[in-house]
C-alpha cells in the first residue's frame, strides 16, 4: 500500500511563501529562490509521480465500482462505498458503505489503540535507554551498536520469529514463565483474543524502542554540557537536573521522535498480518484495506478504506502538530 | 503496464535465441504443505526429462488465503511470468475469467475423473483448472493410547470428547502432562471454514449457504455443534488451537503431544515417516458425526489452472496432463498419501497396500460436503471470513454460538442484498 502517505510536513514552499509575503523580497533573495526551485524540482517530480499518483488514483478507484478482474471497466459511482442507503422496497432500508461498516470502525479503532500504547511505551523506554547509552562507561560504542539489532531486523523476520516464540506448545516464553512459576499453564499468547493486541505490542515494543532511543541519543548529544556543569556547581539534585534542564532541551527531538513513530505505527500491516492474521482484536487498519483490495472482490470498497486510512493519519497527525506546538519548519529557536 | 511490456521482450529475445525450438521454459506456482514441494519437483524432474521444457517452482507459503491474494493481484496485473497455477477447490468461481479454457484440451482424461470434482472447477461450461489430487480430512487417533484405556475409535463427537478427557486425565496422572486430547484447525483462516462447516453438517446444521444461495447457518442445530466445540476449548483442546493451521496442529501430533487430531490425508504418510513420534501407533476413521447427524468431511483439493496471459499455453496444456495423469497420481498416492481424483486408483492394490488410508477413502471423497464457494460465486472469500470470524469468536468465548450465528446471517445478509454476485 504504497499509495497511503500521510502526515507531509508543511514543505519549504509554503514557509517561504509566508516569509516572502512580510517584507519585500531583494533580487539576491529572489535568485536564490529561483535556484532553491531548481534543485527541489526532481524531488517534487519524483514525489508526485511516486506518492501523488497513486493517492489519487487510489481516492478515484474509491468512487468507483473498480474490480480487481476489471480495472478498466471502472464506472464513477459516487460517494457509494462510503456512503449508501439500499431501499428494499417495503418501505425497510439499511445504510451500507464504510461510514456504516462496524468491521472498519473496528480497525480504526484497533490501530488508534495499538498507536497510542506502543509509541507511548516506546517513548519511555526510548527515554530511559537514550540516558543511558549517553553516559559514559566502558564498552559504550559496543552497547550502542548491540541495542540497534532488533531494529535492523526486516519485520517479518521479527514477526515470525516471535511467533514461534510466543508459540502455546513450543514457544520459549510459556516455557520460560512456567519454570519461574509465573504462569501455571502455558498461554496462547497470539490466539487468545485478550492477549493477542498485547502480542502485538510487545513484539513492536521490542522492535521499535531502538529506533526512539536512537533519536532521542541525537537529541540529548545536542545538550551542551556546561549545562550540567553550572547546575552541578549549584549542587542541584540530578532527578531536579533531568526535569528541569535535559527534558526541556530534548522535547523538540522527543516531540519529532513520537510523530515519526506514530505515523509509523498508524500505517502498521506486517507486524500483525504475520502474528495475528485475521484476528477481529488486532486487524489494523491496513489489513483491513488489504483484505478488501486483494482478499476479496472489493477493490473499490478496499480504496476508499486505504483513503479514510490516509484522510484519518492526515488528521491525526495535524492534530499532533498543533497540540504539541510543534515547529517542524526548524524557526523560533 | 511497464513490466509487461519488459516481460514481452524477454519473451521475444528468448524466442530469438532459441531459434523456434519447442523447449519452453514453464513456471508453476504452488503453496507448500509437508512434502509438497520436493515431491513436485521430482515429477517436473521427469516431465522435463520426457518432454524438454523445463519447469521452474514457484514457492509460496501454506495458508491458502496468503496464496489467493498473491494469485489474483499477479492475475490481474497480467502476469506472463507464470504459466500455470496450482489452486485451491474453491477458487474456481472467483479466478474463472484469469484462466484457460481447458474443457477441450482435457476432454480425453475427463472422463476418468470424479466427476463431482470436475463439476466443482466448470463456472458456466468452462472448465477453470483440472484436478491434481483431492482432499477429505481424517481422525487420526493413537491406536496404542486407546488400546491401553480399552476404546473404540469414537463415532460421535460427543463420544471423541469423552475418550480424550478420560485418556488426557489418566495420563496426566501418570505424568505424561504435555498430552493433550484433540487438536485441528482453530485460526481464523480458511482451514477454520472446513472444520466448521464439519461440525455444523455433521450435526445437521445445513451448509452455511445452500446451494440455491440461501443462507441457512442461523439454526439451533449449527448454534449446538459450536456450542459443543467451544466446551472443548481448554478441556481436551489446548487454548492455542485457535492459533492453529494445518502444521502446527500437525508438530503437536506428530510429536506424540495429541489423542485425537483433524487433518488431510498427507498427515498419513509424514506421520509414519522415520523422524515421527507415533510412527505405527496410529490409525485414521472417518470424522465423527454430530447429534442427529451423519459424518461430514468438508471437500478439499488441489488443482492446476493456466493462465490465459501465459505466453506457452499448449506447453502448459502438457504440463497440466502430466501432472494430472494416472502415473503422477498414483506417485502421489504412495508417497505422500495424497488422494486421487481418478476414481479407478481407488482400487489400486500397490496403493491399498503402501497407504491403506487412500484405498478406504473412496467412499468418503464420494460423499464430502463442499464448501458454499459455487452458490456465493465472487462473494465467496468474505462469507467465508465472515464464518470463520464468527466461528473462532465462538470458540474464543466472545459471546455465545446463538449471537455470533444471529449477526453472522446479518452479515451475511448485508452482503448478499438481493442476489450473490
Amino acid at each position: 500500500m504504497a499509495n497511503v502517505q500521510a502526515g507531509v510536513p508543511p514543505t519549504e514552499k509554503a514557509l517561504e511563501a509566508e516569509r516572502a509575503g512580510a517584507r519585500p523580497r531583494s533580487d539576491l533573495s529572489r535568485q536564490r529562490l529561483r535556484s532553491a526551485w531548481l534543485f527541489l524540482a526532481p524531488m517534487i517530480l519524483v514525489l508526485t509521480l511516486v506518492a501523488g499518483w497513486p493517492l489519487v488514483k487510489t481516492i478515484w478507484f474509491s468512487l468507483t465500482d473498480a474490480s480487481l478482474s476489471d480495472l478498466e471497466g471502472a464506472k464513477f459511482v459516487g460517494l457509494r462505498n462510503y456512503y449508501e442507503y439500499v431501499d428494499y422496497g417495503d418501505g425497510e432500508g439499511e445504510y451500507f458503505g464504510l461510514l456504516f461498516d462496524p468491521q472498519w470502525w473496528n480497525a480504526v479503532w484497533n490501530t488508534v489503540y495499538y498507536s497510542v500504547i506502543s509509541v507511548t511505551i516506546e517513548t519511555i523506554l526510548g527515554l530511559a535507554f537514550a540516558l543511558v547509552l549517553n553516559a559514559e562507561f566502558k564498552g559504550r560504542s559496543v552497547v550502542r551498536a548491540a541495542v540497534l539489532i532488533p531494529w535492523a531486523i526486516p519485520t517479518i523476520v521479527s514477526a515470525k520469529m516471535w511467533a514461534w516464540m510466543m508459540n502455546d506448545q513450543f514457544g520459549i516464553l510459556n516455557d520460560m514463565l512456567m519454570s519461574i512459576g509465573i504462569l501455571s499453564s502455558p498461554v496462547a499468547w497470539t490466539a487468545d483474543p485478550d492477549t493477542a493486541m498485547w502480542a502485538v505490542i510487545i513484539v513492536d515494543v521490542w522492535k521499535t524502542t531502538p529506533f526512539m532511543a536512537l533519536l532521542i541519543l541525537a537529541g540529548l548529544q545536542m545538550v551542551p554540557g556546561d549545562v550540567y556543569e553550572a547546575a552541578k556547581i549549584d549542587g542541584i539534585h540530578p532527578v531536579k537536573v533531568f526535569w528541569k534542564v535535559t527534558l526541556p532541551l530534548i522535547r523538540p527531538a522527543i516531540l519529532v521522535a513520537v510523530i515519526f513513530r506514530a505515523l509509523d505505527a498508524l500505517r502498521v500491516f506486517d507486524l500483525i498480518y504475520v502474528l495475528t492474521p485475521n484476528n477481529t482484536q488486532t486487524k489494523s487498519m491496513s489489513v483491513f484495506a488489504q483484505e478488501n483490495l486483494f482478499q476479496f472482490d472489493k477493490f473499490a470498497y478496499g480504496s476508499a478504506a486505504s483513503t479514510l486510512l490516509f484522510l484519518v493519519i492526515a488528521f491525526i497527525t495535524l492534530f499532533y502538530i498543533k497540540v504539541a506546538r510543534l515547529d517542524l519548519g526548524g524557526r523560533g529557536k | 503496464m511497464n513490466f509487461r511490456n519488459m516481460a514481452a521482450a524477454v519473451a521475444a529475445s528468448a524466442l530469438f535465441c532459441a531459434g523456434g525450438a519447442s523447449a519452453e521454459e514453464l513456471a508453476l506456482v504452488s503453496g507448500s504443505v509437508g512434502k509438497d514441494i520436493s515431491e513436485l519437483r521430482m515429477q517436473l524432474d521427469e516431465f522435463e526429462k520426457e518432454s524438454g521444457h523445463t519447469v521452474k517452482i514457484v514457492e509460496m507459503p501454506a495458508s491458502t488465503t496468503d496464496q489467493f491474494g498473491q494469485y489474483r493481484l499477479w492475475l490481474s496485473a497480467g502476469n506472463e511470468d507464470v504459466d500455470v497455477y496450482r489452486t485451491d477447490v474453491i477458487w474456481a468461481p472467483q479466478l474463472a475469467g484469469s484462466f484457460v479454457d481447458l474443457k477441450d484440451a482435457m476432454k480425453d482424461e475427463t472422463p476418468r475423473h470424479n466427476p463431482s470434482i470436475i463439476e466443482s472447477q466448470t463456472v458456466d461450461g468452462k472448465l477453470v483448472a483440472f484436478p491434481m489430487y483431492t482432499d477429505a480430512p481424517a481422525l487420526y487417533y493413537r491406536t496404542d493410547l486407546l488400546e491401553k484405556y480399552g476404546k473404540e475409535p469414537p463415532k460421535t463427537w460427543s463420544e471423541l470428547a469423552e475418550t480424550a478427557k478420560e485418556i488426557v486425565d489418566k495420563e496426566h496422572e501418570a505424568g505424561n502432562g504435555q498430552l493433550t486430547g484433540f487438536v485441528f484447525q482453530g485460526a481464523p483462516y480458511e482451514g477454520l471454514t472446513c472444520d466448521g462447516l464439519e461440525w455444523v453438517a455433521s450435526s445437521d446444521g445445513g451448509r452455511i449457504v445452500s446451494a440455491e444461495g440461501d443462507i441457512t447457518i442461523n439454526n439451533e442445530k449449527a448454534a449446538a455443534a459450536l456450542e459443543m466445540v467451544k466446551g472443548w476449548i481448554g478441556t481436551i483442546a489446548p487454548d492455542g488451537v485457535l492459533s492453529y493451521k494445518e502444521e502446527e496442529s500437525r508438530g503437536v501430533w506428530q510429536t506424540g503431544n495429541a489423542v485425537f487430531m483433524r487433518n488431510w490425508p498427507y498427515a498419513y504418510a509424514l506421520s509414519n515417516g522415520a523422524d515421527s513420534a507415533v510412527k505405527g501407533k496410529f490409525d485414521v476413521v472417518p470424522l465423527p458425526a454430530g447429534e442427529g447427524g451423519k459424518s461430514a468431511a468438508c471437500l478439499g483439493g488441489w488443482n492446476l489452472a493456466i493462465s490465459k496471459y501465459s505466453k506457452h499455453q499448449d506447453a502448459a496444456i502438457e504440463l497440466v496432463k502430466f501432472l494430472s495423469s494416472e502415473k503422477a497420481q498414483k506417485q502421489r498416492a504412495l508417497n505422500q498419501s495424497r488422494l486421487p481424483t481418478i476414481t479407478a486408483l481407488y482400487d489400486d492394490p500397490e496403493i491399498a497396500k503402501a497407504q491403506p488410508i487412500v484405498a478406504s477413502w473412496g467412499e468418503v471423497v464420494e460423499n464430502a460436503v463442499p464448501r458454499p464457494s459455487a452458490p456465493t460465486k465472487r462473494q465467496y472469500n468474505e462469507v467465508s471470513k465472515e464464518f470463520w470470524t464468527a466461528v473462532n469468536e465462538t470458540l474464543a468465548g466472545r459471546g455465545s454460538a446463538a449471537d455470533n450465528l444471529d449477526k453472522l446471517e446479518k452479515r451475511l445478509r448485508r452482503l448478499k442484498r438481493r442476489e450473490w454476485e
